[in-house]
């Protein structure tokens, strides 16, 4: 017995992934060509698993404001705010959030992963209670765990289970905090959210909104799901992540709340690491002022998720429960999602490959993630290239 | 208060669709090791004892939870706890 006895199974399915000639977690992006273009194993491929909702890794005003703040305030902060001071753009970063949502508080986080871990395991302690739904991302159980709180799942979108579990805590409702996300990251469903606004209402707890997928995507202002369905004033904590819809890296909170600003003196998570470089911040700011200007880019974005989710089900694919920028194939096994996953990388269609337990209930999918930068013409390629996996591996398949 | 038996009776209940075939199920039985539940197995059986107890169970007490002797125990403590 060794400390590495625990990977065994982790070694396991890695050698019969690797037998069988494909390494899908290793996919190299040779060349990077454009927000929906790269080149992997020396073929051009369409990107189409990329969460590059708004195409903006390449906008030109995006590049140079990086480049600009990289010659003027150099490569990294090589610290964290607290101990090695803050720079300008951090605060105006913050303060940019914070006007767009039209809260008053903000904090600016290294990562979106950090910015989940950040708020949970601060917001909440021993004694508290955390309802998550079910299908939340990993970030956020992992911000649970650090939390010392107690935490409950309820049932994905359910909010009759929601409420079910609010009833059952009794007074400690008023010490929970509900967390849904915006937009759900593997099946591309949006929360029930003005329903489970009112029923957070009633129980008198607390809501934090991830809109790490719905950010650019939702509201006629692209502040995301919360925006669309009229609760701005009435979701407690909103997170989101700069890695998405605004092309860079980092993470965020804005908040009505002015305990906000208390937690920036206690989360670990932003205490102990370096602060976003100055390039990313300069990038995301100019991001953040183009997806406010620039509503075409949504529109885009929705035309070609409609494009791709609709011709999907039309090609007899089962697919998520609603259109939506990402757009989830349900497979029916590991090895057939991994013979799709390859057939449809050899003929230039890279997307993302999910196996249990990456999806809720087990699922094997072929996750897209569609971008405003995509052309009529590549989802129409993309169309084709699954058109012809259904007449060909999946229709061997069929056939055995 | 439901007896340890009760409550052990309707583990095995939801329990047995989970078993493998010919499995005899004990106080003993190792949910991940003998029953070979994964992550989304376990999440599935929590959410259908905590529908038939009405009970809400967290998910910090998981790793305490080796055996369905522990389960039964664990489960009976919250039943008879007010949340």
């Amino acid at each position: 017995m060794t400390i590495f006895a625990k990977f065994q199974t982790l070694a396991a399915n890695r050698a019969e992934l690797l037998a069988s000639g494909i390494n899908p977690f290793g996919v190299v992006i040779e060349q990077i060509c454009s927000p929906t273009e790269g080149v992997v194993n020396g073929h051009r491929v369409i990107l189409v698993g990329t969460n590059n909702y708004l195409g903006l890794t390449f906008d030109p005003d995006c590049i140079a404001a990086a480049r600009t703040a990289v010659e003027m305030q150099g490569t990294g902060t090589t610290g964290s705010r607290m101990a090695n001071g803050t720079y300008t753009g951090h605060l105006a970063l913050e303060r940019e959030l914070a006007d767009f949502y039209g809260y008053p508080h903000a904090i600016v986080f290294s990562t979106g992963y950090l910015a989940n871990l950040g708020m949970l395991s601060t917001l909440t302690g021993r004694g508290d209670v955390i309802l998550l739904d079910a299908d939340c991302h990993a970030s956020i159980y992992d911000g649970c765990r650090m939390s010392d709180a107690e935490m409950i799942r309820f049932r994905h979108n359910d909010v009759d289970d929601l409420e079910k579990r609010l009833r059952r805590l009794g007074e400690r409702a008023s010490n929970t905090l509900i967390l849904v996300e915006g937009i759900y990251s593997m099946l591309g469903d949006r929360a029930p959210l003005a329903d489970i606004v009112a029923v957070k209402d009633r129980y008198g707890a607390y809501l934090l909104v991830d809109e790490a997928h719905s950010l650019g995507v939702l509201g006629r202002h692209g502040r995301g799901l919360t925006e669309e369905a009229g609760v701005e004033d009435r979701v407690d904590f909103i997170v989101g992540t700069f890695s998405k819809s605004l092309g860079g890296i980092g993470g965020f909170c804005v908040s009505p709340l002015p305990e906000l600003e208390l937690i920036r003196y206690a989360t670990r998570p932003y205490i102990f690491t370096a602060s976003p470089s100055p390039a990313v911040i300069a990038s995301t700011r100019a991001a953040l002022r183009i997806l406010a200007t620039h509503p075409e880019l949504q529109e885009r974005l929705w035309s070609n998720a409609r494009h791709l989710y609709q011709g999907l089900q039309a090609l007899g694919y089962t697919v998520g429960p609603e259109p939506s920028p990402v757009v989830a194939v349900i497979m029916s096994s590991k090895e057939q999602v991994l013979a799709c996953w390859h057939y449809l990388l050899e003929h230039g269609i890279y997307v993302n490959l999910v196996l249990p337990p990456g999806a809720p209930k087990g699922a094997c999918l072929l996750r897209c993630s569609v971008s405003a930068a995509h052309t009529p013409a590549q989802i129409e390629a993309v169309l084709e290239g699954f058109a012809t996996l259904r007449d060909t591996v999946l229709a061997v398949q069929e056939a055995c | 208060m439901p007896s340890y038996d009760s409550v052990l009776s309707e583990i095995y209940e939801v329990l047995q669709p989970f078993a493998k075939e010919g499995q005899s199920l004990s106080e003993e039985t190792e949910l991940v090791t003998d029953l070979g539940l994964d992550s989304v197995q376990v999440m599935e059986l929590l959410l259908q004892i905590e529908d038939r107890f009405d009970v809400s169970i967290p998910l910090n007490i998981m790793p305490d939870m080796r055996t369905i002797k522990d389960l039964v125990l664990r489960l009976i403590a919250i039943v008879t706890q007010p949340q």
